[in-house]
This record gives structure tokens, sequence and C-alpha cells, in this order.
């Protein structure tokens, strides 16, 4: 069975995206997927999936979004304004739009990029064992308001809806791990320990491929020297040209030649990503022994599944107190 | 990249919580390229527990493991045990395969051959001649999918990049810096000069082999005039612009 999610309305740069291609860097592809893992994996967990759904990724901004047959979805990642027919939804949660409805989902509240999962995935054709659009590759293209999305569609997808899901706070910016990489030796200690002291924040040089992170205070009159070009990855701080360090991201060349100063520990790649321009971020050096180990997509998938809660309807996100009946029972108080 | 080659041992480097690099040089030179191309068929051939991919760079491999399987000091201490083993003498394996290129080396498709020939000390036949003579190998593929590095050219080649002017060139463009050569995915900026123009296109996203060319591939190209280049891509149409494989073994 199937649905069509039509796109009435949509932000810039927005795709659909799911774990992305591993295995392909010897062809010179990244592995591109969502920016935010973690949401990936949060939808996942919500919808009783063991492994990441393609969904929407959405940027900043949503869009407006119908039917033709109901579907459960997650919203994930930055918590935005979301309506279906003026009714407010719980952010990080799932929830059922039937044909007729109409969805709609704002701006972010906080954080940068929100996700719009349905139960069944986007059910559109793999392309190189994917269904991610990987704009710097070629392959596939942001959507636009006309785009009418497959989505499989199951039985048992009605009991998935009203599920919730506290997120980690990753939205407000904060420190990150940053593992020693195959050049933070070639960097002076001092440098190293000047980058560690500094704030940054996301500049605007930021898309799919880099986060641009920018500080007045960090000036480094270092070079690192002229490297031969190497294998580069989503999480790689790159120290370009000027001093300005950029983080890679999902749609990363795979070889590169500025110096990397050390790579975002994976675990905290999701906060970077959600990091507003007017987040506060900084780094810390951390040894490999000293930093959470690898978790399997699967574990962390199973890990998040345990802590679902139903989801009860928050008097605050209710549009209109008075059409409902608060406590039964209860009479108008003028029959006495 | 014109740096003195390094003499040591290779260096086992960690790159995030599931890679590891292996560090021939820290400057391209024959030398580490060759040992590259030999330690990867080696660490192919070899199969390790939990290897996920294994990617060369020019002076360097990337190895991909899954932590779940095998752990960085034991992939570290079988690769040492590899090292170990490997002849002092390393030369790359024999190609696997080897690609015919049609390519035209005139006119518009060749903008900067005459400058090139001149810093390299040549004349523009005997540019052509070392162009078409040198059987090169994929020693790299990336920066865009399926974008090759070629190398290495004759050590007169060893010519830097322009370091300000850029121009664009076009998808197909053959362009020389440092002793390699790199044919372009796509339209994209470069300070490498061009010298030539393929109708090979080494990324097609829906083709049943999306990428042409695989690391290791020796290569060499075939003059022709831009109205032939233009023929065989018009008959072959299937985006290799008669391009020709062999398989050698």
């Amino acid at each position: 069975m199937s649905a069509a999610l039509t796109v009435h309305r949509i932000g810039p740069a927005a795709s659909v995206q799911d774990g992305g291609r591993p295995g392909l860097l010897a062809s010179g592809l990244a592995r591109g997927g969502a920016l935010d893992r973690r949401a990936l994996a949060e939808a996942a967990a919500l919808l009783g999936a063991r492994s990441p759904l393609a969904g929407l990724e959405l940027p900043g901004t949503g869009g407006a979004f119908s039917v033709d047959a109901p579907i459960t979805f997650a919203l994930t990642g930055a918590p935005m304004a979301a309506r279906i027919d003026g009714r407010a939804l719980a952010w990080s949660a799932t929830h059922r739009l039937h044909p007729g409805e109409g969805l709609e989902i704002g701006a972010v509240r906080r954080g940068a990029v929100g996700y719009l999962t349905p139960a069944g995935s986007i059910d559109s054709a793999p392309l190189l064992g994917s269904r991610s659009a990987h704009i710097a590759a070629g392959l596939g293209r942001w959507l636009a308001p006309g785009d009418s999305l497959p989505c499989a569609t199951a039985p048992g997808d009605e009991a998935l809806a009203g599920r919730l899901l506290s997120p980690e706070d990753r939205f407000s910016g904060g420190v990150l791990r940053v593992l020693p990489g195959p050049q933070t030796g070639l960097f002076p200690a001092p440098l190293r320990a000047a980058f560690a002291g500094a704030r940054f924040r996301i500049g605007p040089r930021t898309n799919r491929q880099a986060a641009e992170l920018l500080c007045p205070d960090w000036q480094p009159n270092h070079h690192a020297g002229d490297l031969v070009s190497d294998i580069i990855g989503p999480g790689d701080i790159q120290i370009t040209g000027d001093g300005t360090p950029f983080v890679l991201l999902a749609e990363c060349q795979t070889i590169g030649g500025y110096p990397r100063i050390g790579t975002v520990h994976p675990a905290d790649l999701p906060t970077l990503v959600q990091s507003g321009s007017d987040a506060a971020l900084s780094f810390r050096f951390t040894a490999e022994e000293d930093a959470p180990a690898w978790v399997p997509e699967a574990e962390e998938i199973a890990a998040l599944a345990r802590r679902i809660t139903p989801l009860r309807r928050d008097p605050a996100t209710m549009p209109d107190l008075l059409s409902y009946q608060l406590i039964s029972g209860v009479t108008a108080g003028d029959d006495a | 990249m014109t740096g003195s080659p390094q003499r040591s041992a290779p260096e086992l480097l960690p790159h995030g919580l599931d890679g590891l690099v292996l560090r021939f040089a820290t400057a391209l030179t024959e030398e580490a390229n060759a040992a590259v191309q030999a330690f990867r068929a080696r660490a192919e051939a070899a199969d390790l527990d939990g290897v996920l991919e294994i990617v060369p760079a020019l002076a360097s491999l990337y190895l991909r493991f899954d932590p779940a399987v095998t752990s960085r000091a034991a992939l570290a201490e079988a690769l040492r045990a590899m090292l170990d083993g490997a002849d002092a003498a390393t030369a790359a394996p024999p190609p696997r395969r080897r690609w015919i290129i049609p390519a035209c080396f005139e006119g518009a498709d060749a903008p900067e051959l005459g400058e090139m020939a001149r810093l390299a000390g040549l004349s523009e036949a005997e540019a052509i001649r070392a162009l078409t003579e040198t059987e090169t190998r994929v020693l790299a593929i990336g920066f865009a999918p399926g974008q090759p590095y070629l190398g290495l050219l004759p050590p007169q080649w060893n010519v830097p990049r322009r370091t300000s002017l850029t121009r664009e060139v076009p998808a197909g463009a053959l362009v020389a810096a440092l002793r390699q050569l790199v044919l372009f995915a796509n339209p994209s900026p470069t300070g490498w000069r061009q010298v030539g123009r393929c109708a090979l296109r080494v990324f097609q996203p829906e083709a049943e082999r999306p990428f042409a060319l695989q690391p290791g591939d020796a290569l060499r190209f075939r003059a022709v005039s831009g109205a032939e280049l233009e023929r065989l891509d018009r008959e072959a149409g299937d985006g290799l612009g008669g391009a020709v494989l062999e398989r050698l073994r």
C-alpha cells in the first residue's frame, strides 16, 4: 500500500534524506545522507523501524503538505511550529495525517534542521543504494512545490501515532569533543590550545558540505604547510587558507588538501549541525580512550526506542482550550 | 607537494572513530605512490576482518573499519605485520585493466597546452607525445565522484598549479600540474592548466556501471581531432566517449 505526500510549499534546500551511501569513498562519493543522523535515528525509533527511514530534511523552515491516503509520520530534529488544520502538534513525536487535512510546518524554534519522516519511509526508487539527494554529486534535487513523494504504508501504521521521545538538548551549542586526526600533530600545541579556547558560532557559508566556524579572536598565523591531498570525511575540521575553520558535513568532498586540526566526535556532530548562528560552540580535544565508544546504528535506535512514552496532550499546546472538555462531570455552575 | 620525501616507515594514524590512515609520505613521490598502490592490493587480498573500505589517496591509504567487528588496535597490528613483511623496494602491482581514451589536444580543447609545454621545457609536439605515450595510473579518485587523479607524468611535468588565477574548465577537461592529470567530472574552476579534453564521462549515476574508473586502472590517451572526438562520442552513445577497456588479468 502507498500514499502520496504532496508538497504545497517548502523552504529552500529541503531534500529527501536517509542514511546515505557508505562504501563509495574509493569512487569519490562521500556518504551523504541526513545532516543530523540522530534525528534520523529518533524518527526510526519513534516509527518502530530498526534502521533509518528516508524522510524530508527541512533546514530552517518547513512547508505545507497533504496526503491522498492516511499516513503516520514522525517530527524530529530541530523543534518547529507544526499544525494540522490549525491544531498544534508536539515535536519529537508521531502523528497521523488524513486526506483532506493540511500539515503546516513553520520555522525552527531552536536549532537548525527539522525532519518529517513517514512511517513507511519515502518510497522513491533508490539510486546507488539510497534515496538521499546528494546535491554536490548531482544525485537527486532540492524539493519544490508540486512534488509528490510516494510513501509506503502498512496496516499497523495507525498504532505508531501518538508516541513521544524527549530528545537530549542538542539545539543550543555547547562543548564538542574533538578526536585527534592524522594531521593534528602538524599544529603546534599553543595553536591547538588557542583553538580549544575560542568560542565559535556558525557562519553564513554553511551548507550540506561544510559548516563555517566564526570567532573574532581566532586568527591563526600558522600555516601547516603544503600538504599532499588526503582522504577527508564528515566531522573533520579543516583550517582553510585564511584561517577560517570549516567542519566537513555529509556531502563533503572526499579528497582535500587543507590541513585538519581534528575530527568532531560523531556523537557530537548532531549538536554542531543543530547550532543556529546564535549558539556558542567550543571544542575540547579528547583522546579516543576518554571519548564515548562507537555505537552501532541499530543499538542507538534500540536505546532511543526504550525512551518512548505515549504522547499526552499538553494544555499549553492546545490551540483552543474551550474546545476541550477539561474535567468530565463538571457543570457550567449556573444550574443550581 | 614539492617537499623532500619522508624516508621513515609508514605512519599509522587515527581518523575519526572508525578510520585509520596509513601515511607513506607527506609529499607525493613516485616511491610513496607505488607503495600506496602495492599495499592497497595486498590489503584487499588479505580480506582483513572488519575492514569496510580501503581507499587510496596520493601518498596515503585510508581504511574504514566496523568497530563492532574489529578494533583500531587489532587492525593496526594486522597492518604492521603486513608492513614488516613487505619488500623494501615496493613496486606498484601490474594493472588489471587498461583504458585507451580518445582525447583532443588541439585548439579550444587544449587552451594551456602551449604554456604547460613551455613550463616543462618541451615543444607542443613533445608534450602531446608525452601525454599519449606515458601509461598513467589512476592514483586516486576523489574531489568529485568518479574524478581521477592520474600519474605520474615524466619529471619535467612537475609544474605547480597557478596560485591565483583560476579559470572554469568544462566537464571532460584534462588538466595538468605536479606530474599529475585530472579528468574533470563536471565544469569546475581550477588552477591546473587544461591540456586536452576527453568525451569520457567518469560518473553516470543512472548507468549500470556509474563509475567508469577504478583506482589502479592503467590509462593511455589516443590523440584525435575535436571533430573525431565528437563523432566517437555520438556513435558510442554510452557516455564513454569512445574509450575502450582492456582486461589484462
